[in-house]
């Protein structure tokens, strides 16, 4: 349905866009690299040399690139759990909650298995991160398909659930008895560790997100199951009279992307905290869902604007050290990333 | 069963007070619904007036202008949400979220020096008379000012919807936008208006919560309140009278979550605390058939055969 033609004329606004996606895109971000650096300098900060200063601790020092890299996981992991439900028409909106549950399933095979090497420890954890995640956006896809709940709400309300849950362990019968009352578990044994690469924090599960995105680009783009699970994201009835079996699709794809964003709960767990204890995510689910919309639920693609969203986030924790702002006040950079990109991408057409 | 019944009627007695902030994002949410639009920013419309409300509280001291800048705080917020999505065409989803985002950080920043702050705040007034009826008195008529606002609100805006031309003109559009264009009216404008009107309300709410409730300013203190008030509105079908029932049972849950704490009852507090999430979407869950009915026409392009 669209607005009458004399009515999307009215409407159109004063930036008329005609340049590629990619051009636009890099348009908003400098953007609203500018409208961040006028509110630095609104509060009496020099942006020029506070963006110097970023960049290169950022993306021009090994341990910058090397922090980069560690935020991308959680970003490209909870990217691709709203990127899988897209195709077919789904929108994820719980990467964090179902981060937490994989990080939980993971620490309870990390701290009861008993498993001495990691060459079956950890692969056990991931299977667990993945089971964790899908079963909790599984809940979410059973209220819809039996009672028609829409998957956005339910699953933005279970994330706070699923913080809650977490908590009743690390604050209950999962504490560290020797962790001098903090709320943490007993830190993992060595086998449950996912190894250090290179001299900063980031570590193997690198590995991770780059397997997830060819695996989904792969599946989406070059198989039969792939070709069907776009068919349904298209038009569900034309899917259904083919004879996809829709409810399958539709269950597969929510159950993968879960898992998936419970895989980067697991390898928040083994390759940064080492023990599972409250608050392991700053809102990574909700930013990877962003990096996702960004990226066009493009797998490539996503690689890139997680890429984008990593930096800033790094970048917002040597503000925080270096203009004295919290660390939340990152999310106004993100914001207005996020607004110009989103508001220059699409073709500014109004429409119901 | 003794306990039972005085669990149950605390629970009640105490309902209303943490019910009425996520009353107003309810109702700012049903004016923006019935427009045709769908606005998750009101979780950032709630913070930024719980966070400008107390900011203003406490450098001016004066109570009615601390809930005035947390409903113009809550407002303009939405404002980003409203151009967006009606003018550049923006998915409603994605971009009310990053809204919800900016606002986290806006607040993060600017209340950041006011974290432990006190105030005077906005404190209960007693209603002669009905604050002395057996149950209902305490619970209902022992509220601050926003609270009894609140109450004439949900009748207000449901006659306004119901009875006067701007209420037929904004439903027309959440209708259909061609429709309403046909007969005369801007879509894009009154879709602007209704978002921005939510966010006022949801500010208002947000004012409610830190001025009323907890007179204090914490980072993040909504709690996914903005999100609960997405599904109220979806289980008060777009009515404002029904929405004070949804509100109700939230405030309930809290209440009820208060009270088994106050008794000590042998549960983790962590369960506790997901009583408000878990009431509300079992509600949810419970009313869809009817709510699907009852939606807007505008917003079945969004939310695909679900509610």
């Amino acid at each position: 349905m669209q607005f009458p033609a004399a009515l999307r004329r009215a409407q159109s606004s004063a930036i008329n866009l005609t340049a590629p996606p990619i051009a636009r895109s890099v348009a908003g971000i400098a953007l609203a690299l500018v409208s961040f650096g006028a509110f630095l300098l609104v509060i009496g900060r020099n942006p020029l040399s506070a963006y110097a200063t970023l960049f290169t601790n950022t993306l021009a020092s090994p341990s910058g690139l090397s922090e980069v890299a560690v935020f991308m996981i959680p970003f490209v992991l909870t990217g691709l759990a709203a990127a899988v439900p897209a195709r077919v028409g789904l929108i994820n909106v719980g990467g964090e909650g179902q981060l937490y549950l994989g990080a939980w399933a993971a620490t309870g095979i990390a701290l009861f298995s008993g498993i001495g090497t990691p060459w079956l420890m950890l692969p056990l954890m991931v299977l667990a991160g993945f089971a964790g995640g899908a079963a909790w956006a599984g809940i979410a896809i059973l209220l819809r398909r039996w009672r028609n709940v829409n998957e956005v709400i339910c699953t933005l309300l279970l994330n706070f659930v699923a913080i809650l849950f977490v908590n009743i362990f690390v604050f209950g019968p999962w504490k560290n008895t020797g962790g001098y009352g903090y709320p943490y578990t007993a830190d993992f044994s060595p086998a449950a560790i996912l190894p250090a690469l290179g001299d900063f924090r980031l570590h193997w599960g690198l590995v991770l997100p780059l397997l997830g995105v060819v695996v989904c680009y792969v599946v989406i783009n070059h198989t039969r199951w792939g070709y069907n699970m776009r068919a349904v994201g298209g038009n569900v009835e034309a899917a259904r009279r083919r004879g996809i079996g829709v409810g399958k699709y539709l269950l597969l794809a929510m159950l993968a992307g879960g898992g998936l964003a419970g895989i980067a709960g697991m390898s928040e767990v083994a390759g940064i905290q080492h023990h599972l204890r409250p608050g392991i995510s700053s809102e990574f689910g909700y930013l990877g869902f962003l990096a996702s919309w960004l990226a066009g639920h493009n797998p490539l693609a996503l690689l890139g604007t997680a890429f984008l969203l990593a930096a800033i986030f790094v970048a917002g924790d040597l503000l925080q050290i270096s203009a004295g702002l919290p660390s939340a006040a990152i999310f106004i950079l993100i914001g207005l990333v996020l607004f110009m990109v989103l508001g220059l991408k699409s073709r500014g057409r109004a429409q119901p | 069963m003794n306990i039972f019944w005085l669990v149950l009627g605390g629970a009640f007695t105490g309902a209303v007070g943490p019910g009425v902030s996520v009353l107003y994002a309810t109702y700012g949410e049903v004016i923006t619904e019935r427009a045709g639009r769908i606005n998750l920013g009101i979780e950032g419309s709630m913070l930024m007036g719980a966070c400008f409300g107390f900011l203003t509280a406490v450098e001016t001291g004066n109570v009615v202008v601390a809930i005035l800048a947390g409903g113009l705080a809550g407002s303009l917020l939405s404002g980003i949400h409203a151009y967006l999505v009606v003018f550049r065409d923006t998915n409603q989803l994605a971009t009310g979220l990053a809204v919800t985002l900016f606002g986290a950080g806006v607040t993060a920043y600017a209340g950041r020096s006011f974290v432990g702050s006190s105030i005077e705040g906005l404190n209960p007034v007693a209603i002669p008379l009905f604050s002395n009826l057996p149950v209902v008195g305490r619970a209902l008529f022992q509220q601050d000012l926003l609270a009894y606002a609140a109450y004439a609100l949900g009748p207000l805006l449901w006659a306004f919807l119901h009875y006067t031309k701007w209420g037929l003109s904004l439903r027309a559009v959440g209708e259909s936008t061609n429709v309403a264009f046909a007969a005369g009216r801007n879509p894009a404008r009154w879709q602007v208006a209704a978002i921005m009107a939510g966010g006022l309300l949801a500010g208002l709410g947000g004012a409610q919560l830190s001025l009323a409730l907890t007179h204090s300013w914490t980072e993040g203190m909504t709690a996914g309140r903005g999100f609960i008030a997405v599904a109220l509105v979806i289980f008060g079908m777009w009515s404002p009278l029904r929405a004070m029932i949804g509100a109700l049972l939230f405030g309930g849950a809290i209440g009820l979550q208060l009270q088994l704490q106050s008794i000590g009852a042998p549960i983790s507090p962590f369960i506790l605390d997901m009583f408000p999430y878990i009431i509300t979407l079992a509600v949810l869950t419970v009313w869809t058939g009817a709510a699907l009915r009852a939606m807007p026409e505008g917003l079945k392009g969004v939310l695909k055969g679900t509610v």
